[in-house]
């Protein structure tokens, strides 16, 4: 039986309390994420999209293309000297420059998004203006859809890179300081157990995560309304097996480093690719196709999947097999790894 | 006579190119202090972290209550109680928190509020780490090895760099350990240290044991119990040959401009020695006579001071 006075017990009570008391962690774990999602919440926010500004090239015919593409709802026009017209195009403050004869030419750079739509939407009014008709009737229905914002798919991204940041942090940093200060000998100069070490570094993860991960989803409900669609206990099991798996690499990651300088640099290291390319603020299928075997095979892709797919789509852990798959094969390459090259003095 | 409480016969640990112990015997006695004697780098950590099975001899065997490492780590670990140069407890635990820690680790043992008391911690039970003196660190790291209520003690260096009130409250509660019948293993470079605990001592340089025994025969050893230091004016030498030959005078050495004499008697030896420089026209500036020392020992046997060794 395992009671208050079990060294696992007073182990994982020592890990926490560390943690606790430490003010600056508390910030970096629970205050840093929400901070993050407000300030993106706010600057990604949903709203109608800005009126495309385009400019009409000064000449003959110049004022009858303005006047009539004047009733377009969607563009702002001006009539700009040739000179002025080229340099606003190529500094990007209007993204298409119409030049009036016959043909009409479009001055733009098809590989801007913006000027792209320009073209479609100049065109349109152009086309109507000089009297195309629609040959098929459309009615337009306009939704605000909840899940579909960028918030939603944020929310779920700033969990899993809190996770990973946590795990890396609060297992390494924390195993590394022990060993600098010769704590880890000392330990080893008792009868402590090994395994209760390190699993109490486990179980006091465990802890914390389920505070970090309810403080998160919690706020991200009630300000942003982002959904949790599927089951809280199919969020806590992903969360969980997520911040196991980046505790092991924090073990992992500080099994044989001697300085805290040493494995500060090594975790920025094995964190930055997967900041950019897991897909935490924005999705990693704009990555090229070649490189998306690679990205999936990453643990905290593999972690912001499983978290959007169940927060997000209500999947089921049954449905999600394959980035489960992916994080329990990372944990447990990592922590037996880290077990046999640890080094305890 | 009772089972030793360590014996290691043969240690030997090399790292690299270096030799740090260099074959090396030791018998400690059930209820004694022994102290491990010697400057830095002498090889007495690497010595003591062999016996507490923390490294693995190159060559040697080593007993603790009778158990060899090898077979039996867990019991021994069970009754050792181990203080480590240089550890640095949690900074933002209790003191309470951790000796409870520790306690956790061991089937039997002391209440956590015993072993404050004896340490003199109990005032600071809710104190954080970081908020303790050295001395109170110190003992802290001492209540953490007595929680267990150990049979050996291993003490490293307990008090290097320890104000002399925070020394000597250390020393009783090595005292107060000691009055229970334990043993205590401590390493040292203080001379006084190791008078006042220890029953016997074994002097280490590079690795080896160059004397042993207690620190009274080890003193008497030199057949001289006295020492007369004195400078002259002006840097002038001393008559080094005439001073040898005097009656009773067993040594004489030149030190940074103050000549030593290692002598028998004192008051025989003083007058002759005083009597000698005058016939040489030299006159004393300075003149200062003490019992030897362990560390007229360690001068006497390798012609440096423990502590610049």
């Amino acid at each position: 039986m395992i009671g208050a006075r079990h060294p696992l017990v007073q182990l994982t009570l020592a890990r926490f309390r560390e943690f606790a008391r430490q003010p600056e962690t508390v910030f970096w774990v629970f205050a840093f994420p929400l901070l993050l999602a407000i300030a993106l919440g706010i600057a990604f926010r949903n709203r109608p999209p800005d009126r495309v500004r385009i400019a009409i090239q000064a000449g003959a015919g110049a004022d009858s293309l303005a006047a009539r593409l004047a009733g377009a709802r969607d563009l702002r026009v001006a009539v700009l000297d040739p000179a002025a017209a080229a340099a606003q195009l190529r500094t990007g403050r209007v993204a298409l420059v119409v030049v009036p004869g016959d043909p009409v030419v479009y001055r733009f750079d098809s590989t801007r998004t913006e000027s792209h739509l320009a073209r479609l939407v100049t065109d349109d009014e152009l086309q109507r203006a000089y009297g195309r008709r629609d040959p098929q009737a459309i009615r337009e229905v306009k939704i605000t859809e909840k899940g579909a914002r960028y918030i939603d798919f944020l929310l779920p991204g700033l969990l899993g890179m809190n996770l990973m940041g946590t795990g890396l942090w609060g297992v390494g940093f924390a195993v590394v300081s022990m060993r600098v200060r010769k704590l880890l000998k000392r330990l080893l100069a008792s009868p402590m157990r090994r395994s209760h070490l390190l699993l109490s570094f486990a179980l006091a993860r465990l802890a914390t995560v389920v505070l970090e991960v309810a403080v998160l989803v919690a706020f991200g409900m009630a300000v942003f309304g982002v959904p949790l669609r599927g089951s809280v206990v199919s969020l806590a099991i992903v969360a969980l097996l997520g911040a196991l798996t980046f505790s092991g690499i924090g073990l992992l990651v500080a099994s044989r480093a001697q300085t805290e300088e040493g494995v500060s640099g090594l975790m920025n290291v094995v964190m930055l690719p997967m900041y950019v390319l897991s897909g935490s603020f924005f999705s990693s299928s704009n990555f090229p196709d070649l490189m998306q075997p690679f990205i999936k095979a990453l643990p905290l892709t593999a972690l912001n999947d499983a978290l959007r797919a169940v927060m997000l789509d209500g999947s089921s852990l049954a449905a999600l097999g394959l980035p489960l798959a992916i994080l329990a094969a990372w944990m447990v390459v990592s922590f037996a790894v880290a077990l046999r090259i640890f080094r305890w003095l | 006579m009772p089972s030793p409480a360590i014996s290691c016969r043969g240690l030997v640990k090399r790292y690299k190119d270096v030799v740090a112990v260099a074959g090396l015997d030791l018998e400690v006695r059930a209820g004694e202090c022994f102290g491990l004697l010697g400057p830095n780098g002498a090889g007495k950590t690497t010595t003591v972290e062999i016996l507490e099975g923390l490294l693995q001899p190159d060559e040697g065997t080593v007993e603790i209550l009778g158990m060899r490492w090898a077979t039996h780590e867990r019991a021994i670990r069970e009754r050792i109680g181990v203080q480590l140069q240089e550890t640095k407890l949690a900074d933002k635990l209790t003191v309470a928190e951790i000796v409870r820690l520790f306690r956790s680790f061991y089937r039997r043992g002391r209440e956590v509020e015993e072993v404050l008391e004896i340490v003199q911690l109990t005032e600071k039970r809710r104190a954080w780490v970081s908020k303790l003196s050295g001395g109170q660190r110190q003992r802290l790291a001492i209540a953490c090895a007595l929680v267990s209520d150990p049979d050996i003690l291993f003490l490293d260096e307990p008090t290097t760099g320890l104000d002399p009130q925070s020394r000597r409250q250390l020393w009783d509660v090595v005292a107060a350990f000691r009055a229970r019948g334990g043993s205590v293993v401590l390493t040292t470079h203080y001379m006084d240290e190791a008078e006042r605990l220890c029953d016997r001592v074994a002097v280490v340089d590079h690795g080896r044991t160059i004397a042993f025994g207690t620190p009274k025969e080890l003193i008497a050893s030199l057949g001289a119990e006295h020492v007369i230091e004195f400078a002259l004016a002006d840097g002038q030498a001393p008559p080094e040959a005439a001073l040898r030959a005097l009656p009773g005078v067993h040594e004489v050495r030149l030190d940074a401009g103050r000549t030593s004499l290692s002598v028998e008697e004192l008051h025989s030896s003083l007058p002759a020695v005083i009597d000698e420089l005058e016939r040489h026209g030299l006159g004393m500036t300075e003149l200062v006579t003490h019992h030897a020392t362990l560390e007229d020992l360690f001068l006497h046997l390798t012609g440096r001071h423990l502590r610049d060794a």
